[in-house]
């Protein structure tokens, strides 16, 4: 079976640091950075990103559409 | 496998639409109005029909829906947005009309133009964004707040012999003949947000087979309304909103569940 690895990009502009993408990551990969952006939000980031499958799930419940996701089959 | 072998333009598995413009939402951290925006805006692109599609802004925090939505939209006095949608559907029905709305515009000051526009059976979808209280003017009591939920104009929670029970609008609207379709869904996890896409898909299509009314509600938070952080109002919502407002379909094709 093939072996799925995934990415994701947060823009760190837009996230608003709403952490509603924590809790539907099945991996657990997303966690909140200590730096904030120009509005004053913590931002999204990976925090172990080997883990991640690219399943989209933080994408689709991300309210700005902060979160791109990348997804790539490794032999 | 490095990261940057992975984060490629060929691996692009989900990006924000290009039915939604470059404008950064108004709306609080964590509103499920983001949320119900882009998937609507997914499901209009998904099915190609950007260009032929019309939607009708109302009043409250969906105000602004107009400077985030890449289509033609227009915006209604408050609560009339699917009187306006109605006109817009009869000149040219053979676009796609869609009202968003909140429950202060569509369940308080525009209850009857959203009851005659079903009643009616026009071709347009409404979409109805249900978060059980006023957002932008300041947290005040809606019709659709909860039984002893506490509120700006309810300090002390709703009191139902005081100012009635909570109104379930999808439930009023689905025993209307001229609705077609129904449904409650949610946007708060990734499962939820799949099945509401669905719903919308389906709304649409029935726009396209000029079907009559699909009415979808949306039960979504208002953390600053309430007066929580995001993930703690998804929690609230899970056991108290959706305790009253049951997810589900409760009209398809036309016939009641």
């Amino acid at each position: 079976m093939a072996k799925v690895k995934g990415a994701i990009v947060v823009d760190s502009e837009i996230c608003k640091g709403c952490e509603v993408c924590i809790p539907v990551c099945p991996e657990d990969v997303i966690r909140m950075t200590p730096q904030v952006n120009r509005k004053g939000y913590h931002y999204a980031y990976m925090e172990n990103p080997e883990a991640c499958t690219g399943c989209t799930n933080c994408g689709i419940v991300c309210p700005d559409r902060a979160i791109s996701v990348y997804r790539v089959k490794v032999s | 496998m490095e990261l940057l072998d992975i984060i490629k333009p060929e691996n692009q598995v989900f990006c924000k639409t290009e039915a939604m413009t470059d404008t950064c939402l108004s709306y609080c951290p964590g509103c499920g109005h983001g949320t119900a925006h882009n998937l609507a805006m997914e499901v209009i692109a998904e099915m190609g029909i950007i260009q032929d599609t019309i939607g009708v802004a109302p009043v409250g925090c969906s105000v602004l829906a107009y400077d985030f939505m890449n289509i033609d939209m227009t915006q209604a006095a408050h609560g009339r947005a699917p009187a306006v949608a109605t006109a817009i559907s009869r000149l040219w029905p053979e676009k796609y009309v869609f009202t968003y709305q909140g429950d202060g515009d569509l369940a308080a000051i525009g209850t009857a133009e959203t009851i005659h526009a079903c009643n009616r059976g026009e071709n347009i979808v409404i979409i109805f964004i249900n978060n059980g209280i006023y957002g932008m003017t300041g947290g005040q009591m809606a019709p659709t707040t909860l039984k002893g939920m506490k509120s700006s104009t309810s300090p002390f929670g709703r009191q139902e012999e005081l100012t009635g029970a909570p109104l379930k609008m999808t439930e009023l609207v689905a025993n209307l003949p001229g609705v077609y379709y129904a449904t409650r869904q949610a946007v708060h996890t990734h499962k939820h947000a799949r099945k509401a896409k669905k719903a919308l898909k389906k709304a649409f299509e029935n726009t396209r087979l000029h079907k009559g009314i699909s009415f979808v509600e949306i039960v979504s938070n208002c953390n600053s309304g309430w007066k929580m952080t995001p993930i703690e109002s998804n929690i609230w919502m899970e056991e108290n909103m959706f305790a009253y407002y049951p997810l589900g379909d409760i009209k398809v094709n036309g016939k009641l569940k």
